[in-house]
């Protein structure tokens, strides 16, 4: 058992009065431990969805899903999720923040708390543990966000469009920052993106989502021949285009 | 600050002298109209071009609060008046973030009591006088429940608006925690309606004097708003002017009382 995300044939339906939405159908997949997976869709198609139920938020209708071989039900401990936006909180200090995490699952230990010094250390915020979120840059603020999701010492980081809220500049350079950090923390990683490029650039694998109600279309085993294996020298690998513009072909996108 | 202060250039210094003197020039307008209102008020009523039994007169004015002040009532009024004021709203702020909270953690109850509110909210309060007046008597009681009348529903409502226009995804972001609903209340909910409680404050503390003159207005035998209404029916102009003038200084200074306790409780956000 080296898969450390198992989903087997999950459905999500969203009931109102207006009728019932499926939003994912049929999906199977599983990720190795250490993967980098992205996940590309059409807007709507429940990728987000998907990752609140990875992550037990959400109860699927149909399906499971497995972490570490055991099913989720309910919020599950071996799991981080970032979002869009940092949501650091502004009335707490850096060093506050990343420890909201340990502080609500009470295992706020001296050894939860030297684990975040340190990880504060190593990634450059040691400085900054007690300013507050506003006086840092987009990309330090999005960085604290990282620390604080791992410092849970979760196994597997979700990540819903967690940089669609920085320029393009930042972004690529967050995009080089983080997925080094995930490296490091030796992290399975799963980040939901629009940005193609962006998750030529990061992933292993791609897998392309239908249209609502979303299910795989197709996945992409991403091999580059480039020296090191960070984003931004992805994109200058040779076979980048290629992959480009397969998924945006499979995309199918329509103005 | 002092190394700034050698940096600066020539053209920034001549900016903040210009934002210096403009703020002189305000003030001092300010402070003319007043001086000039009170001068042509009271040569007015000198030389008998209004008559001051109608429009009182500043110098009639200070005479009134002379005397109030000998007779010894002049505190006891201000005092009154301001304990009810305080006690209202303290009790509306209280109370109404409390009921928000229960309506925020019970999606249930929210929506059964959401219809009362609407109608209690458009209800003119004065016209629960006379029923507070028969429960509680003649008395500060009353009028406590007036002010209350007006201050709480208006302080559920902007709470519990402020409770539940928290982002979804911070509230996510702790169920991902594995926080129950106390923890995401205390740690996420809370602290980020901050400023609306805060503003809350701030609105009912002008609610709260308006709840107290009225219900003072209806029932009282003592305080401010007593004063006006007793001015008022002997035809004392001058008492009735005093009492206002008492009134717009009691509440300016508690207004500030609000903004200072907003400085020092959250001092760093
Ligand atoms: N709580 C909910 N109740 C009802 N319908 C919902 C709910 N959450 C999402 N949906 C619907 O389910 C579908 C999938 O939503 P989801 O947010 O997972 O899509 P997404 O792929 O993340 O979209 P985007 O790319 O815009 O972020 C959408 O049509 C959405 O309207
Ligand atoms: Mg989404």
């Amino acid at each position: 058992m080296s898969d450390i995300v198992a989903v087997h044939n999950l459905g999500m339906k969203y009931h109102s009065l207006n009728g019932e939405i499926d939003a994912l159908k049929n999906v199977n997949f599983t990720v190795k431990k250490g993967e980098f997976i992205c996940i590309v869709g059409p807007s709507g198609c429940g990728k987000s969805t998907l990752l609140s139920l990875l992550a037990g938020l959400l109860k699927p209708t149909e399906g499971e899903v497995y972490i570490k071989g055991k099913k989720v039900s309910g919020a599950s401990l071996d799991v981080g999720y970032m979002f869009q936006k940092d949501h650091l909180f502004e009335w707490r200090t850096i060093h506050r923040n990343v420890l909201i995490g340990p502080e609500i699952r009470r295992t706020l230990t001296d050894e939860t708390k030297e684990y975040v010094l340190n990880l504060l250390k190593t990634y450059g915020l040691y400085e900054f543990k007690d300013k507050y979120p506003s006086q840092l840059s987009g990309g330090m603020r999005q960085r604290a966000a990282l620390i604080r999701t791992i410092a849970t010492k979760p196994d597997i980081l979700l990540l819903d469009e967690a940089f669609s809220a920085l320029d393009y500049q930042t972004r690529l350079a967050v995009n080089d920052d983080i997925y080094s950090i995930i490296k490091k923390e030796n992290k399975t990683a799963i980040l939901v993106t629009h940005d193609i490029a962006e998750s030529i650039s990061m992933a292993d694998r791609v897998f392309v989502f239908s249209k609502r109600p979303g299910t795989i279309k197709n996945i992409y085993e991403i091999k580059l021949s480039c020296p090191q294996r960070t984003p931004l020298c992805s994109r200058d690998a040779p076979e980048f285009r290629y992959y480009f513009n397969k998924i945006w072909k499979e995309l199918d996108v329509h103005v | 600050m002092s190394d700034m202060d050698k940096n600066i250039s020539p053209e920034h210094k001549l900016f903040l002298l210009k934002v210096k003197r403009q703020k002189i020039a305000v003030n001092t307008a300010r402070i003319a109209i007043l001086v000039a209102l009170i001068i042509l008020w009271e040569v007015l009523a000198q030389f008998r071009m209004i008559d001051s039994f109608i429009t009182s007169s500043p110098s009639r004015i200070v005479r009134t609060l002379v005397n109030l002040y000998r007779e010894g009532t002049l505190f006891r009024h201000i005092l009154v008046t301001c304990s009810e004021t305080v006690i209202g709203f303290l009790l509306g702020t209280l109370l109404g973030t409390l009921i928000a909270v229960i309506l925020w953690s019970s999606s249930f109850l929210a929506r059964v009591f959401e219809p009362y509110l609407v109608v209690l909210n458009s209800l003119p309060k004065v016209a629960l006088g006379p029923i507070f007046i028969v429960w509680a008597g003649a008395g500060p009681v009353s009028i406590i429940m007036m002010a209350l009348a007006i201050s709480l529903i208006v302080t559920i409502m902007e709470v519990l608006n402020g409770f539940l226009g928290v982002d979804r995804d911070k509230i996510k972001l702790m169920e991902a925690f594995g926080a129950n609903r106390f923890q995401t209340f205390a740690k996420v909910v809370l602290p980020s309606t901050r400023p609306v409680i805060m503003n809350a404050l701030k609105i009912n503390v002008g609610l709260s004097w308006v709840g107290v003159i009225m219900g003072e207005f209806l029932v009282s035998k003592a305080g401010i708003g007593y004063l006006i209404v007793y001015g008022g029916q002997v035809f004392k102009l001058d008492l009735v002017m005093a009492s206002v003038i008492i009134l717009g200084i009691a509440a300016t200074l508690m207004y500030h009382g609000v903004l200072f306790l907003e400085r020092i409780l959250f001092r760093n956000s």
